[in-house]
């Protein structure tokens, strides 16, 4: 096959991670046949699963979590033997519950380069890094904090050394659409991980009703949008407890998950949703609902009685008939329609090529939802490979980009996860639950792109002249680099300075 | 006591969950050129500063009709009272004010704050995303257009010279200040700043190869010249919400109080989705206002003497349900309150047109009805503050609007 530079650009950015530097040959593999070269992923068996020794299940989580929390209770019971620290060393008007903030806020305030603080907020504990030589020794960390490290690490190394890196942006898509945010609480901070880990990567290739069902029925999304505490209102607990629905969880069901807005449901679809998952909950602390962090229905709270839903009777008793709504919704043609623009936008262009979402939304009903099907119609499709690059990659594009192209192993997650913060797209905490924005607009703002510069720069400076910029300008783009570019890099003033522009090339940040 | 309720309940009750809720994100954004207002003779100097508070807040929470008979079973366990040891304070005989804003009930009884009740936007669903769309962007629907009302009602007013006060960046700019006229950004965030020069070249390489970034870095750039030089602006670890807001304000405040400060800014304040343990006097709300209370009393201070020409308007996308779901939170609902606070408020007032809290007035058996349009509140203020014709209002900065009629008597 004749070699296709642009091809493999298209690849490597679109599709891809970018090319890794060291001795893999990404640029040459991707141009000798770029659409195989994002396919050949696709076919590993369990490509996407995700696990590793050390990284835990959800009710392990949820343990750990609870046995923390009640340490924390014993010590606060206990007599105040280091209050008097605690209660200097916060800002919180309420000193009981500092300690428990712990999570939220680590003791040092030293910053290192490269790592940011959040957009006009407040620092999450990754975005602080321990000086080399603090005055006063660190905090141990807790429990939360170590567990959302060490997810983050574990997603971070795989991404750094995965082939094409398609799969690992199929799982970012999936999770960034059924997002949930690690800002709720303690315990939804804790789950961030094993939430993709359980809910996510299972079903990236395989069926969107079952990662549908798998995301709605774990405790991380139940919790997250508060589902754990809604009851109907003629259930036995709400009429005990004069209690009723909460409708949160299934508006965005309908809204963000499936049929999308103007998806063709009313507000009594949302009120007759909400009612037919009263009683998705999950077992908490006490343990009645058996061992912590496991899916549980609890038919006490479930509202009795058939509704009807999006014109559908739904008799089912219990857990079934929360079931047997999903399994419809999944496969309304508004969800196929609003996924597979969806996902055209992602990857092809914020405004995809009609035909193509055409196309995908026909496969998605055709094949009953299988996303295998769909992603590969997206590589097979014209529109894909001939859509100019006019999106930009997304910051944690761009970060895990810039570490694969020095053959870098992350070590520890806290110099990415400072990234991610500074340019808008904390790990596992978007803004809200329609997760971070996907258009570029919303990435190529000035301000965004002046942190992008100064993070490139930052990185450059850690990186030194230990590389040569010119020949990493051909790892990333070969001939498909531009001239002015190669001219740029070439007549930068330092290594670093050609290092730093080299990733903020578009060669680098357009896909 | 039962099944299912203990994990959740107990970590929000130790402030977890509550706080960690609160960090939401401040983000602040402001135009980039001093208007010549057209009022500039009579020696006034108009400041505006749009609050945008995301995810709907509940104005029968903040603002408590307590007059009304239905008002105390619909919120049931989180309604304010007039009595008891978090009493609301008293507005007028019918409504009354959460106890966590003292700072905004000191404004109101200097006549310098007022409240709009039972308004909502044109937006009748009950989805955030398409409800932000239309406030911030003033169109009738969603997703039509990705400017916002606020940088329209700019592109209109005379441009002076280029704000180059101190200004340092934010990621994102609200969609109700995003559009054609130039705006910046500013965020309290640290970073090491890469070299001019590596800038410059970059700048150059775009300018050739990709002309909409060559834009948007040389814009990013231009207005990131002087970081924040009081040590007070660094966000300290552990911040919570309230404090965040304080300080977005403060720095605000700072960066509009100077002489070439910009004059029109907008800020977004998130977090304010309440669906579960909502709270009433205390709680989760409750934490929420005293962080915009506290960041309308930053403004005031900061802006010093420029208070007296300053309007904040403080608006949502939506309001809640009347009636407390099955959580002890609120459900997305319809009517809700705006507030206007500053100097040139003619203020002391509760501004509304009561529908009443029988079911049978409520929108949909559920929802405050709304019986003010947020449009007339808006155009009001930028009719009497800015000097915006009636004409440009109803075409250009809330299209097909004619039929929604400015307030009158908002500014004093």
């Amino acid at each position: 096959m004749a070699r296709d530079p642009q091809g493999a650009l298209i690849a490597l950015n679109r599709f891809g991670l970018g090319a890794r530097g060291g001795a893999a040959s990404d640029f040459s593999s991707a141009a000798s046949d770029p659409r195989g070269f994002v396919k050949a992923e696709l076919f590993r068996p369990n490509v996407a699963l995700l696990e590793l020794p050390g990284l835990q299940t959800t009710p392990e989580l949820a343990k750990a979590f609870f046995d923390y929390q009640a340490e924390q209770e014993r010590e606060r019971a206990a007599p105040p033997k280091v209050a008097h620290a605690m209660a200097s060393a916060t800002t919180e008007t309420r000193p009981d519950i500092a300690k428990s903030d712990a999570p939220m806020a680590d003791s040092n305030p030293a910053m290192q380069p490269g790592s940011g603080s959040v957009s006009g907020t407040v620092k999450s504990p990754e975005a602080i890094k321990p000086t080399a030589a603090p005055k006063e020794p660190p905090q141990p960390l807790n429990v939360i904090q170590k567990t959302f490290r060490a997810e983050a690490l574990a997603r971070l190394q795989r991404a750094n050394i995965a082939e094409s890196g398609f799969v690992e942006r199929l799982v970012a898509f999936w999770s960034n659409h059924f997002c949930i945010s690690a800002n709720k609480a303690g315990l939804e901070r804790m789950w961030a991980g094993s939430f993709e880990r359980e809910a996510i990567r299972p079903h990236v290739l395989g069926r969107f009703g079952d990662m549908l069902k798998a995301v709605e029925q774990h405790p991380a999304m139940i919790f997250f949008l508060d589902n754990q505490q809604s009851m109907g209102a003629t259930s036995k607990a709400g009429l005990n407890r004069g209690k009723g629905i909460n409708e949160n969880l299934a508006r965005e069901i309908m809204e963000l998950h499936t049929l999308g807005v103007g998806g063709g449901y009313s507000q009594e679809d949302v009120t007759s949703l909400a009612r037919i998952i009263t009683g998705w909950t999950f077992s908490g602390r006490n343990g009645r609902l058996g061992p912590p962090g496991h899916f549980a229905f609890v038919p006490n709270f479930h509202e009795p009685g058939a509704h009807r839903l999006l014109g559908k009777l739904y008799d089912e008793e219990g857990l079934a008939q929360g079931e047997a709504a999903l399994a419809d919704i999944a496969r309304q043609p508004s969800t196929a329609k609003f996924i597979a623009t969806k996902f055209a936008r992602h990857f092809v262009a914020d405004d995809p090529p009609p035909a193509l979402v055409a196309n995908l939304e026909g496969i998605f009903r055709k094949t009953d939802g299988d996303l295998k099907a769909i992603t590969l119609a997206l590589i097979d499709s014209d529109e894909a490979w001939s859509a100019p690059m006019t999106k930009l990659r997304m910051p944690y594009e761009f970060l895990v980009a810039s570490g694969r192209l020095i053959a870098r192993m992350p070590e520890d997650a806290q110099r990415y996860l400072g990234g991610f913060n500074t340019l808008g797209q904390p790990l596992w905490t978007p803004p809200g639950p329609n997760g971070f924005p996907d258009t570029n607009a919303a990435w190529a703002a000035p301000e965004n792109m002046k942190l992008r510069l100064d993070i490139a720069a930052n990185i450059a400076t850690r990186v030194g002249d230990a590389f040569d910029p010119r020949a990493l300008l051909d790892v990333v783009a070969g001939e498909a680099a531009s001239t002015e570019t190669r001219q740029t890099i070439e007549r930068a003033e330092s290594r670093q300075q050609a290092f730093a522009l080299l990733l903020m090339s578009p060669e680098f940040q357009r896909r | 006591m039962t099944i299912g309720l203990d994990c959740c309940e107990s970590h929000t009750l130790r402030g977890v969950s509550r706080r960690s809720l609160l960090l939401g994100a401040a983000s602040f954004a402001a135009w980039a050129y001093l208007p010549k207002f057209a009022r500039a003779a009579d020696g006034r100097d108009p400041r505006l500063v749009v609050v945008i508070l995301r995810g709907a807040l509940d104005g029968l929470a903040t603002v408590a009709p307590v007059g009304d008979p239905d008002y105390a079973g619909l919120h049931g366990s989180i309604a304010l009272t007039r009595d008891g040891p978090h009493a609301a304070t008293a507005l007028d005989s019918f409504f009354a004010l959460h106890p966590s804003m003292p700072e905004f009930a000191r404004m109101y009884k200097d006549k310098k704050a007022a409240v709009v009740h039972a308004v909502a936007t044109s937006y009748r669903e009950r989805s955030h995303f398409d409800g932000q769309d239309v406030l911030e962007s003033g169109f009738g629907g969603p997703g039509r257009v990705q400017s916002g009302w606020l940088n329209r009602a700019l592109e209109n007013l005379p441009r002076g010279e280029r704000v180059m006060s101190a200004l340092s960046v934010g990621p994102t700019t609200p969609l109700v200040l995003r559009g054609a006229a130039p705006t910046v950004g500013w965020t309290p965030v640290t970073l090491p700043q890469a070299a001019d020069d590596t800038a410059m070249r970059l700048v150059e390489l775009y300018s050739h190869r990709d002309p909409a970034l060559a834009a948007a870095l040389s814009q990013g750039l231009q207005i990131d010249k002087v970081a924040m030089s009081d040590d007070g602006m660094k966000p300290k670890p552990g911040m919570n919400g309230v404090a965040a807001m304080r300080l977005a304000a403060k720095g605000a405040a700072k960066l509009m109080a100077a002489d070439d400060g910009p004059r029109i800014a907008a800020l977004a304040f998130d977090g304010w989705d309440t669906h579960a343990n909502e709270g009433g006097p205390v709680g989760r709300l409750a934490q929420l206002l005293s962080g915009l209370d506290g960041a309308l009393a930053e403004f005031e201070s900061g802006l010093g003497e420029r208070w007296r020409d300053t309007v904040i308007v403080v608006a949502t996308e939506f309001g809640r349900t009347a009636r407390i779901n099955g959580t002890d939170g609120t459900d997305h609902g319809t009517g809700t309150i705006a507030l206007l606070a500053g100097g040139a408020v003619n203020g002391g007032r509760v501004i509304s047109d009561w529908p009443g809290l029988k079911i049978a007035n409520l929108y949909e058996n559920r929802d405050l009805k709304p019986t003010t349009d947020l449009r007339g509140v808006i155009k009001g203020v930028l009719r009497d503050h800015l000097g915006l014709g009636d004409k440009v209002l109803a075409e250009s900065v809330f299209p097909e609007s004619a039929g929604v009629k400015a307030v009158q008597g908002l500014i004093a």
